[in-house]
């Protein structure tokens, strides 16, 4: 198996899964107690990876990272290179990518939080900051637990984004997936095995973790 | 400094400087039907009781008065400070109107111990005065013991005692309470009210109860507001109010298990009683005179806990109305035992457990109801 290929996508996963917490949750928070009418727009553009082929998605992240728009010319003046073809930006269309993942489990816990509970902080004197700290994010861990496990699992094994946005340069952009699919087109057939198994046990391992947590949670919890 | 705060005038009359005062007109939507709630009135330091049946817009009064919900129009006041004025376009928010509520299923933070629920008002105060300002209610609610458990953990009575003590402990200027004993027995219910009571000797407050049960009203309330269909339709004394209701549909609502129609048949004026019979059977009953005319068809209320049953024929009585019948059925209803009697009409008579296995009542026993005069209820039939 490739070790660096391997290193290379744990770090991209944990980091992705890391910045999706900090963005998914306002986000998740807005479409889970917005009263706006075209929320449902903001929840189908968040939805939007999930059914969107990788490539078109890849497609137009690597437009919006290429030197023609105004993000990959400010980012070139920044750094001095591109964001195409790097890590970085890598990490910018799995965090698109794996979007819906972390904010659809993270609104679905508040929405399920009891609004009475969410009241009583509030006549407590408490501000919005406050009950989500102390009310509704201690109350959806469960949600937070599958959000997180979720766009960590997914950014493990995507393909499709990291071939367009990434290409395909060792130790920078080559992920497991791409290893794998390298190696087929090689005809090592047994060298992939290897490495898919891999894949194979750790989403595995990560979703038996989401659902074991899940019921474990509120089998735990009294007032469930 | 200048605070965001309103004033108005304080009121030169120190009975009415820590009052409510509610002026408001709020459209609402319950189970698919349009009310409009549209009440004023003011309320002093003191248990004041809301009375009305569910959809009546009593849970939509006290959102509006928490800032939980913004009225159409109107204006809320408590001593001087305004927390609603539609005119000055003063809207304060839920955070800055210092009102305790207790809810209907009390919303304890389940994922918080009693200590924590309690302190959760206080995070403006250093930890030191939190942990004084907590423990000292939790001791006057007697649940001092209680602070490490969570609110999964311990009884409904407790819980009580809790979302009564988070409510009260961070000084609020008035308090609301949502129908909060409505699942507790009597006698839990009765001690949890004289602590609240002993905490509001001591701090003069208004506190605005809620509530459905005719019961609650008599045991709590100094004053008591009707609220019907959004409007309010009574305001006095729990007995004046209760006691003598003059619309069928607050007859109703405040449980008088028997109501019929009633012809009348005579007039008694020197008596101060007339004779009814309820119509379509054979059962004339005395009841107190009120202006109708002989032929005229009145609704009779009568309490089922304020008819006698015996298993004798009874002699020597005060009581006028003595009424002959059949047991249909004998049911246990928690701690009081409902017996339904046919007597030409059908009446549901109320018993305690004691009476009832005194009695050895069974169905198809010969009974003779006893019905006081002033028992009888009289209201004009719509």
């Amino acid at each position: 198996m490739d070790g660096q290929a391997f290193w290379l996508t744990i770090r991209l996963a944990v980091l992705v899964a890391t910045v999706l917490v900090v963005l998914g949750l306002p986000v998740a928070y807005w479409i889970a107690y917005s009263r706006r009418r075209w929320r449902f727009l903001v929840e189908a553009v968040v939805a939007l990876p999930i059914v969107l082929p990788p490539t078109v998605l890849g497609f137009y992240v690597l437009v919006a990272l290429g030197s023609h728009s105004p993000l990959g010319r400010w980012w070139q003046a920044m750094t001095g290179h591109t964001l195409a073809f790097t890590f970085e930006g890598l990490v910018i269309g799995s965090i698109i990518y794996s979007l819906p993942f972390a904010v659809q489990p993270f609104a679905a816990s508040f929405i399920l939080v009891d609004r009475r509970l969410i009241a009583a902080s509030a006549t407590l004197g408490a501000s919005r900051l406050r009950t989500f700290f102390r009310v509704i994010l201690p109350l959806s861990v469960p949600g937070l637990v599958t959000g997180v496990a979720l766009s960590f699992a997914h950014t493990m094994g995507e393909f499709g984004v990291v071939l367009m946005v990434g290409g395909n340069i060792p130790g920078v952009t080559r992920t497991v997936s791409i290893d794998i699919y390298d190696k087929v087109q090689a005809l090592d057939y047994a060298g992939a095995n290897q490495t898919a198994l891999v894949l194979l046990v750790i989403s595995f391992v990560v979703l038996s973790v989401v659902y074991g947590v899940n019921r474990k949670v509120g089998a735990a919890w009294p007032w469930k | 400094m200048t605070t965001q705060t309103a004033r108005i005038d304080i009121p030169a009359d120190p009975s009415l400087r820590d009052a409510l005062t509610i002026q408001i007109r709020k459209r609402f939507t319950n189970a698919g039907r349009d009310f409009t709630l549209e009440v004023g009135f003011t309320l002093t330091p003191g248990i004041t009781i809301i009375f009305g049946a569910s959809g009546a817009g009593k849970t939509t009064l006290l959102d509006c008065i928490a800032g939980l919900t913004t009225p159409d129009s109107g204006k809320i006041v408590v001593g001087d400070r305004v927390l609603f004025n539609h005119g000055g376009e003063t809207n304060l928010p839920v955070q800055g109107r210092e009102i305790g509520y207790v809810f209907q299923d009390l919303a304890l933070f389940p994922h918080l111990t009693v200590q924590k629920n309690v302190e959760y008002g206080l995070a403006s105060v250093s930890k030191g005065e939190r942990r004084k300002k907590s423990h000292a209610i939790l001791e006057s609610f007697r649940i001092a013991d209680l602070g490490e458990r969570k609110p999964g953990e311990i009884s409904g009575g407790e819980r009580q005692r809790v979302a009564l003590a988070r409510a009260l402990v961070t000084d609020p200027c008035v308090l609301l309470l949502d129908e909060p004993m409505a699942a507790l027995d009597a006698a839990t219910k009765s001690k949890i009210i004289e602590d609240l009571r002993a905490w509001n000797t001591a701090h003069r407050i208004p506190i605005v109860y809620i509530t459905h049960n005719r019961e609650e009203v008599f045991a709590l309330g100094d004053r008591v507001l009707v609220l019907e269909n959004g409007r309010m339709i009574a305001d006095g004394t729990p007995h004046g109010v209760m006691a003598a209701p003059r619309r069928e549909s607050l007859a109703q609502l405040i449980g008088f298990e028997n109501i019929f129609h009633a012809i009348v048949i005579a007039i008694q004026e020197k008596r101060g009683t007339m004779r009814c019979r309820i119509a379509e059977s054979d059962v004339e009953l005395e009841t107190p005179l009120v202006r109708a005319e002989v032929g005229s068809t009145l609704l009779i209320g009568i309490r089922a806990g304020d008819i006698l049953l015996a298993t004798v024929e009874p002699a020597g009585l005060s009581a006028r109305n003595i009424i002959s019948g059949r047991v249909l059925s004998v049911v246990q209803r928690d701690v009081i035992v409902v017996v339904r009697v046919n007597c030409g009409v059908e009446m549901e008579v109320h018993l305690t457990l004691a009476a009832r296995d005194s009695l050895q009542l069974q169905p198809g026993h010969a009974v003779w109801l006893i019905v006081k005069t002033h028992s009888c209820h009289l209201m004009a039939a719509s």
